[in-house]
């Protein structure tokens, strides 16, 4: 029976839409997962070393006061990106099985998965330099075993706290509130997690208790979806409290507010482009890392304006890029309708223009660090507003992956989105306002700098009209293979 | 109304439709039948310019579909649950709808009034999104909003399929009063045989891509179909779903 089941996970795998890319691809996501694997090795096995070298610590204290902050973390990012075990077990309900091998197969399955074994690339090698710098195999050898337990709890939390997001934002809330404490010095919760974890060193034999915990937390999912285990109780789909909108205040935006309602009802009722919207606001922190000197290697000027255009574009790149794909389900409607292809553009990049302004009043935070830092912020969203939300749409024109709004599968990057037009567009949308700065930066100052590229964003706003009649005509020319395209579910 | 001429759609050297010439006057219900595989679908993408014809075109009211969008305005059509919006509830969609067929919030208020008993009390107020809806009350959503905007064609494909006899009764006196009364082309197909027979007054039916039958309605119709399909011995199959 197993091994049926593994026979079907294995043609499921191999057989999924996203699968089927060509032999050049396949190469470059094996390579890519490679990379990360050996990142992951690499760091387990400089950690130790870059610790001591750099902060002057033993790097086991320090690895055990951030640690609560990667489990927590990792929960979080399970919350996200995982995926239930469950969703594919409903053919399997009226077939001859027992359901506790069914729900049993679900659940083991997870504990091979991507989430956890990537851990183990970071934690055996970081072990094992552990041992080589004097450290004593058994103290070594319960902390190792407590935190691979505390992981694989995550994994079996996740599964039952899947789809309830109050559990998740607590989370997150919580996580975010105590680390901003604690890099303040405010309150350092570590104070309290560290010895929890140092415990685990010092007292070998304590593994056993998260070890308990994971079993215990591995017999509740278990329980948890053996009872659930029905049709209309843990495999139904979550059913969300609809209410109509007829959005009257938006009716000033004349005839593109119908398609701007539509847009905006898209974000607020789907996941996915829920994840969109909060992927972007994480953006506008991005800039962080340029402006307090974090990475040396982002100390340039140039760099400024490159921060710039990423925290003022988070949402017009995330969102930008996959239209029309985020209309893709119903398509075909779209065009057997009468759709006045200008306003139903317009509407996008109003949307754009009102996140991107948004966006640069929150980040108006990055004054505090110097009025270089706001200015390129600003400076950026002119140029985001001005030309990349253009590009974008253009760019977006000839991508055609079919979005499943109500899933975050894939949310993260989608290999489709990079072809080479799409690639080439990304030169005038980054390259050029850097080009720009520098040419104003070397012959007066960074004022002129600031100044050209603003000024270079609104010249962009006269092209408008143009960039829309070039994108529709990109819209009819490719209607029949985008439909075709969209109607391949994954 | 719609003229077909020499039309055909090939995939990989397999030619799913083929349709020297058919020609549907306006005001006409017309049902088009075939097991499946027969082309239906294919044909009515075609007629919406879905898909491109391989050869030949179609051209309604003068406007050959895959050349010029002025057929849009008058035609309107429910194929699949690809035709819904899925994150609306079914009054924002129908809102949605009439915009884009030029119609304020009262006009749809009004044409959906005379729906309430072909509701049944099962679309309007539920508080639910459209994609949480039932199969069948997605199409009954689907149907009505393809009737917003006084469109002079009108496609459904299989719109019997998944609903309750009930629906089905009334389903079948909107059609008939839409071509009767209101001079709409109306354009269904089916695999039920008897519903089809009930509502169109002329009756195609497809096979493997062609037309192999074309039949003015009488009461004899029923017999003919049903005797053309068990004569093959073909098993006339539920649904395509």
């Amino acid at each position: 029976m197993l091994k049926q089941f593994i026979n079907l996970e294995w043609k499921a795998f191999t057989r999924s839409a996203s699968f089927k890319v060509n032999l050049a691809l396949k190469i470059l996501m094996l390579f890519g997962a490679f990379i990360m694997i050996l990142y992951m090795l690499m760091l387990g096995a400089g950690a130790y070393y870059i610790i001591e070298e750099y902060l002057d610590k033993d790097p086991l204290v320090v690895i055990n006061k951030i640690m609560i902050f990667y489990i927590f973390g990792d929960l979080a990012m399970r919350y996200f990106l995982q995926k239930m075990p469950i969703v594919n077990i409903k053919p399997f309900l009226y077939l001859p099985l027992k359901k506790d091998k069914v729900v049993g197969f679900g659940i083991n399955k997870t504990i091979i998965s991507f989430f956890n074994v990537i851990h183990a690339f970071f934690f055996i090698p970081f072990s094992v330099v552990l041992m080589l710098n004097g450290h004593d195999f058994l103290p070594v050898l319960g902390w190792h075993f407590a935190i691979f337990a505390l992981i694989y709890s995550n994994n079996f939390i996740n599964i039952f706290v899947n789809n309830k997001d109050v559990v998740f934002y607590g989370i997150v809330a919580i996580v975010v509130v105590s680390a901003g404490l604690t890099y303040y010095n405010i309150f350092d919760v570590t104070t309290f997690t560290a010895p929890i974890f140092e415990a685990f060193y010092n007292m070998p034999y304590l593994a056993i208790i998260p070890l308990i915990l994971m079993v215990v937390l591995y017999k509740m999912a278990f329980s948890y979806f053996r009872k659930n285990f029905y049709l209309d109780a843990g495999l139904a789909k979550k059913v969300e409290i609809g209410e109509t909108d007829n959005m009257a205040y938006l009716d000033r935006f004349g005839s593109v507010s119908t398609f701007l309602k539509n847009d905006i009802k898209l974000i607020k009722r789907n996941k996915r482009s829920r994840t969109t919207v909060i992927v972007s606001f994480l953006f506008i922190f991005y800039g962080l890392l340029f402006f307090t000197g974090a990475i040396p290697a982002y100390d340039g000027p140039f760099w400024r304006v490159f921060a710039g255009i990423f925290v003022s574009g988070g949402f017009l790149f995330s969102f930008g890029q996959f239209v029309p794909s985020w209309d893709s389900a119903y398509y075909p409607l779209m065009m057997s309708q009468n759709i006045r292809y200008k306003e139903y553009l317009e509407s996008k990049w109003y949307l754009m223009v009102i996140a991107t302004i948004v966006t640069t009043v929150l980040a108006s935070f990055y004054l505090y660090l110097g009025w270089q830092a706001y200015a390129a912020v600003v400076v950026g969203a002119i140029y985001n507003i001005g030309v990349n939300s253009h590009i974008v749409l253009w760019g977006g024109a000839y991508i055609k992956t079919p979005i499943d709004l109500s899933t975050n599968k894939k949310a993260f990057g989608d290999k489709k989105a990079f072809n080479v037009k799409t690639l080439l567009l990304t030169l005038p949308k980054l390259v050029l306002p850097v080009a720009i700065y520098a040419i104003g930066h070397f012959a007066h100052g960074e004022a002129l700098g600031f100044i050209l590229v603003a000024i270079a964003g609104l010249i962009g706003l006269l092209f408008k009209n143009k960039v829309f009649a070039i994108v529709e005509k990109i819209y009819k020319a490719e209607k029949y293979k985008t439909l075709a395209a969209y109607k391949q579910k994954n | 109304m719609i003229t077909t001429n020499k039309l055909s759609k090939t995939y990989n050297e397999t030619t799913v439709l083929s349709i020297d010439a058919l020609e549907i006057p306006k005001g006409q219900s017309f049902g088009l039948v075939g097991n499946n595989g027969a082309g239906k679908t294919t044909y009515f993408s075609l007629l919406l310019d879905l898909i491109q014809p391989t050869t030949g075109a179609i051209k309604s009211n003068g406007i050959q579909v895959n050349e010029s969008e002025d057929w849009k305005p008058f035609t309107s059509a429910f194929i699949d649950e690809t035709f819904l919006i899925g994150y609306l509830t079914a009054e924002e969609y129908f809102y949605f709808i009439g915009e884009l067929r030029g119609q304020n919030k009262s006009d749809v208020d009004a044409l959906l009034a005379q729906f309430t008993d072909f509701f049944h009390g099962e679309i309007l107020n539920q508080k639910k999104y459209l994609r949480d809806l039932s199969k069948g009350n997605q199409k009954k959503a689907g149907i009505v909003a393809a009737l917003i905007g006084h469109p002079e064609v009108i496609i459904l494909d299989e719109p019997f399929a998944n609903l309750d006899p009930t629906t089905q009764i009334r389903l079948k006196e909107i059609i008939k009063d839409l071509a009767q009364k209101k001079g709409v082309t109306v354009l269904v197909s089916s695999h039920d045989l008897l519903h089809v027979t009930d509502v169109c007054e002329r009756i195609v039916v497809l096979e493997k891509g062609t037309v192999v039958k074309d039949l003015e309605t009488n009461p004899a119709t029923l017999r003919e179909l049903e005797a053309h399909f068990s004569g093959e011995s073909v098993v006339l199959q539920e649904e395509e779903e």
